[in-house]
Order: structure tokens, then sequence, then C-alpha cells
């Protein structure tokens, strides 16, 4: 490497000011979580650490289990949705079949949680398309409950965490040299065979990084969870909202999403450690 | 080469599902669409009658556009701030080595780990701590964090994409450092930097989560109006929107996946 001349200086400042920024933000939460709140006024007392200690009541505890169980399920459905698509994806003979799934993929990642949590309310509602359709055939007599339920809410973040699933494994795969499964069929195994030893093994990577992005990305899902669960399905960033604008309470919505990092970063780590094997059969 | 009955079969089942996931993923759309036509004000599938009046309430309704001036306000900022925060760092960190290199680009990257409505939880206590006002500063100083990350992926993609000896040449011939920046590594990035700008409007223009709590009822961005709608109403004002939204975005994907090649700046393409 060169000597560095003096415009890199110059060129580091954006970033180190916005950097800067981003830590002071987070230091203020950090500062609120270990303040104690005053009923009625947004100014916050002297330091306490009761916030942490009310943490482990029983209804923020079950958001807790439920933001988990609801990332988990999102992940491992998306996982199973994405797969399939990335694949086809990467592998369309035609290019305009590739492009085409491309848009269709990815469009629903720039539409915002608004517009897409909307749709599904009217997808999902009592009287929405879905119950409308099933019953208008008459498989169902009485309208199915999707709204307000933990399987609705679930339905609407797969859909909103896929296209960044799809981009994630679609990445893996079309780094994946195609010799090694010609070469697998060469010795005599099947196509089913050649991608489940060498094709799946080989996007593993692309595999745990969409899963653990996925996961990160329902942890913060907010539009989702709020409009669909309809107060039925709380989750820490509901809880944190409620709690930051309804009650005021800044300190504990403070002290509850400090929590919620600290477990979407053990969670994560956890994952690492857990695939860290996995990965290795993928690496070569 | 020649393809036994199973393997056929495979490839059918295999096409089947990737339409029925494609399926899946349009529908919401394809609902909302026929919701916004229904003439009454109350949905039903199918639709009793269909009319334009829910596109023309939407249009006109004070909320949705002061939301949408204040989206394109903050999102020309955000796009272009977060383009030249990105391009500065991401020429340095691709040439030059300097201490805490790793460190800056974590930081910079981890938005896309910290959930966004701690980010906006964040910038609003420590906008209340320096008892500084709420102004567009704060959401777009929000937007800028949170559309960063993309914009160093997609600069990252043109970088390497560049051919390092044009500007070894341009160096040995005498131009200074900065010279050959701004003549030789710039103007080959520029295209990069395009899909990269527009990339993070889109996103910018959508978010969400961090921006309801950094804005106030004046700063409010559509997505922002939109959601209040929601929870005060239930006509299909709301389902309208979605589809002037639905169709702008996916016609600038097209656009963008015509001109920038979508796939290139996702990196989903091998090279």
């Amino acid at each position: 490497m060169q000597q560095k001349p003096r415009f890199v200086y110059w060129f580091l400042l954006p970033s180190t000011l916005t950097a800067f920024g981003l830590i002071c933000a987070m230091l203020a939460i950090l500062q609120y979580s270990v303040r104690s709140y005053i009923p009625g006024s947004l100014e916050v007392g002297g330091f306490t650490l009761a916030n942490f200690h009310a943490l482990l009541r029983p209804l923020y505890a079950s958001a807790f289990l439920e933001t988990v169980v609801l990332s988990l399920y999102t992940a491992i459905f998306t996982l199973l949705i994405g797969y399939p698509l990335a694949y086809a994806m990467i592998r369309a003979q035609r290019a305009w079949c590739r492009s085409l799934i491309l848009i269709i993929a990815i469009t629903p990642l720039f539409l915002g949680e608004v517009v897409r949590t909307y749709s599904w309310i009217i997808v999902l509602g009592s009287n929405g398309f879905l119950n409308s359709v099933l019953m208008g055939l008459g498989i169902i007599e009485r309208p199915l409950r999707l709204m307000f339920t933990q399987l609705g809410v679930v339905i609407a973040l797969v859909h909103v965490t896929l296209p960044i699933m799809v981009l994630m494994l679609a990445a893996g795969l079309s780094h994946i040299d195609r010799a090694y499964e010609r070469a697998a069929i060469s010795l005599g195994a099947g196509p089913v065979r050649a991608f489940i030893t060498v094709t799946l093994p080989l996007s593993m990577p692309g595999i745990i990084a969409g899963t653990m992005t996925s996961f990160a990305w329902t942890f913060s899902a907010f539009a989702t969870p709020q409009l669909i669960g309809g107060g039925r399905v709380n989750t820490i960033s509901t809880m944190v909202y409620q709690l930051g604008f309804s009650s005021l309470n800044l300190p504990f919505a403070a002290s509850l999403s400090v929590a919620g990092l600290v477990l979407t970063m053990l969670v994560l780590w956890l994952t690492k450690r857990l695939t860290n094997s996995l990965e290795r059969i993928g690496g070569h | 080469m020649q393809r036994s009955r199973t393997d056929l079969w495979l490839l059918r089942a295999g096409q089947g599902l990737v339409a029925l996931i494609l399926l899946f993923i349009l529908l919401p759309a394809l609902v909302v669409a026929i919701a916004s036509f229904n003439a009454s004000s109350v949905l039903a599938f199918p639709p009793q009658g269909y009319s334009l009046r829910w596109f023309k309430n939407a249009f006109e309704y004070r909320d949705f556009q002061i939301g949408l001036w204040n989206g394109l306000v903050v999102t020309a900022w955000a796009s272009t701030l977060a383009t030249l925060v990105g391009t500065t760092l991401a020429i340095v960190i691709h040439r030059y080595e300097f201490q805490g290199k790793r460190l800056l680009e974590g930081l910079l990257l981890s938005p896309l780990f910290i959930p966004h409505f701690m980010v906006g939880l964040g910038l609003l206590m420590l906008v209340s701590q320096l008892n500084l006002s709420r102004g567009y500063a704060v959401v777009v100083f929000c937007h800028i964090l949170l559309v960063l990350p993309f914009v160093l992926r997609s600069v990252y993609v043109s970088m390497h994409n560049l051919d390092p000896r044009t500007e070894l040449v341009a160096a040995s011939l005498g131009a200074t450092p900065l010279r050959v920046v701004s003549t030789i590594t710039f103007p080959q990035l520029l295209p990069g930097l395009a899909g990269g700008w527009l990339f993070a409007a889109i996103l910018s223009f959508n978010e969400f989560t961090a921006s309801l709590f950094v804005t106030t009822q004046s700063t409010q961005t559509l997505p922002v109006a939109m959601y209040n709608y929601v929870r005060e109403y239930a006509d299909p004002t709301l389902a309208a929107v979605s589809v002037v939204y639905i169709v702008t975005t996916a016609t600038l994907m097209v656009v963008a996946n015509r001109y920038f090649g979508l796939g290139k700046v996702l990196s989903v393409e091998s090279r």
C-alpha cells in the first residue's frame, strides 16, 4: 500500500461524522435505559437499574418469547419458500425468465412495510379475499381467523422477508461452480442425489446468511405485528412503541430495546456457532 | 443430453412450485388492486361495483399530500448525502489502509442488524437530550444511517469492476492522487453511483418504522401518514395509494434492471 495522500482524510470525514452520530444515538438509549421514569413527564430522574428488573415481569418476558418464536418460524418458512425461487432464478435457461423472477421477487423489498401489511390485511381479514374465495367455493363455512393471530403475522412476515432471503441465497448459489454438479452426475448420481450431496452443502453459506438476516429483520419488524397482530401478538418492537408513545415511559422503552438488541446478538451468535460446522461442509 | 422420465417430472414439479411461490408474492398486490377499484366503502370480494373514487380521495387527502412532499424532500437529501458518504468511504476503504478501517466499516454496516425502531428511538432520545427540535435534519440523518449499507454495497461492486490499471497509468503520467480519483476513478464509478442512489432513494422513500419515531405531525413522511390513516379509517383509500405505490416502484425496478443491471448491483449474477 502506498503513502496516504491528504485527500484521504477529507474523504473519511463524512463517514466518520455519520458513524459518530450513530454511536451518540446508541449511547443515548443506553443512558436512558438506566434512568428512572417520572410519570407524566418527559424528563428523566436519577440512575437506577429498576428498568431492567421490570423486564422480568411475565408481560415482557412473554413478548421476548413471542418475538423469538415469530422470528424462528418466519426464518424457517422463508428459507423453505425462498430456496426454490433463488435456485430457479439462478438456473433458469432463458434470460427473460431470470429477469422476471428477479423483479417479482425483489420489488416487494422496496414497497415498505405499510403497503405490504395493509395488502395482507385485505387478503387475510374475515371479509377478506382468502375467506371470500374459500367460502365462495364452499370449502369452509365460517371465515378462518387469520387476523390477530400468530399464523397471520407469520404469513405476512414471510412475505416481508422473502426478498432479502432470495437475494442472499441467490448470491450464494451464483458462486457455485457447476462443474461440481456435472462431475457428480457423470459419476452416476441422479439429479436429486447431486443436489443433496453437492449443491445444497455448497450453498450453505448463502443459507446461513439468509436465515440470519431474515431473523434480524423479523426481530425489527413493527408494522406487521402491530397491524396484523392488532395488540394480540406482542413483540419487542410493538412494546417499545407503546411504552414510548402511549405511556411516554422512555426509560423503560430504552431498556426494553437494549435487552432486545442483546437478545438478537445472542441468537445470531449462537446460530453462527451452531452452524459453523455446517458452513465448513460448504466452504472448500 | 437425454432426459429420463423422472428428470422431466422433477423439472415440471419444480416449475409448478416456483409458479406457486411467485403467485404468493404477487397475491397481495393483485388483491389490493381489485380492492382499490371497489365502489363501496366496505370491502367485499368480488366487488359489487367499480369506481375511481378512492384514487380521487387519496390524491385529495391533505395528510397524504404533505406526506408525499415531506417524503420527497427527505428522500432527495438522504439518498444524495448517503451516496456522498458511501462513495468517499468506499473509495478510501478500497484503496488505502488506515487505523480503525474495519471498525468504521462495521459501524456503518451495523444498521442492517440493529432494529430500525432502535435507530429511531436512539435519535429521538439524542435530540431530546440535546434540546434540539425534531425537524427535517434528524429524519434525513436517520435515513442516511439506514440506507448507507445498501449504498456501500453497490459502490463496492462497481469499485470491484474497475480496472486499477487506468489509475496507475494516470498516476505514472504525473497526476496527483486527488486528480486520479476525480478524473479517473469517479467518472468510471458514475453508473454504479446512479444505481446506488436510486436504490437508496427507493428505500428511503419507503422507510417506515424508524420514521415513525423521529417524525412529527409536520415532518411525517408518506408511509407514516398511511399508517396513521389505516389506524383511523377502514375505507379502501389506502388500497388506491398502495396501487400507485406498487406501480411506481415496479416501473422503477424495471428501469433500474434495464439500465443498471439489477443482478449486478445486488451481486446475484456471476460476473
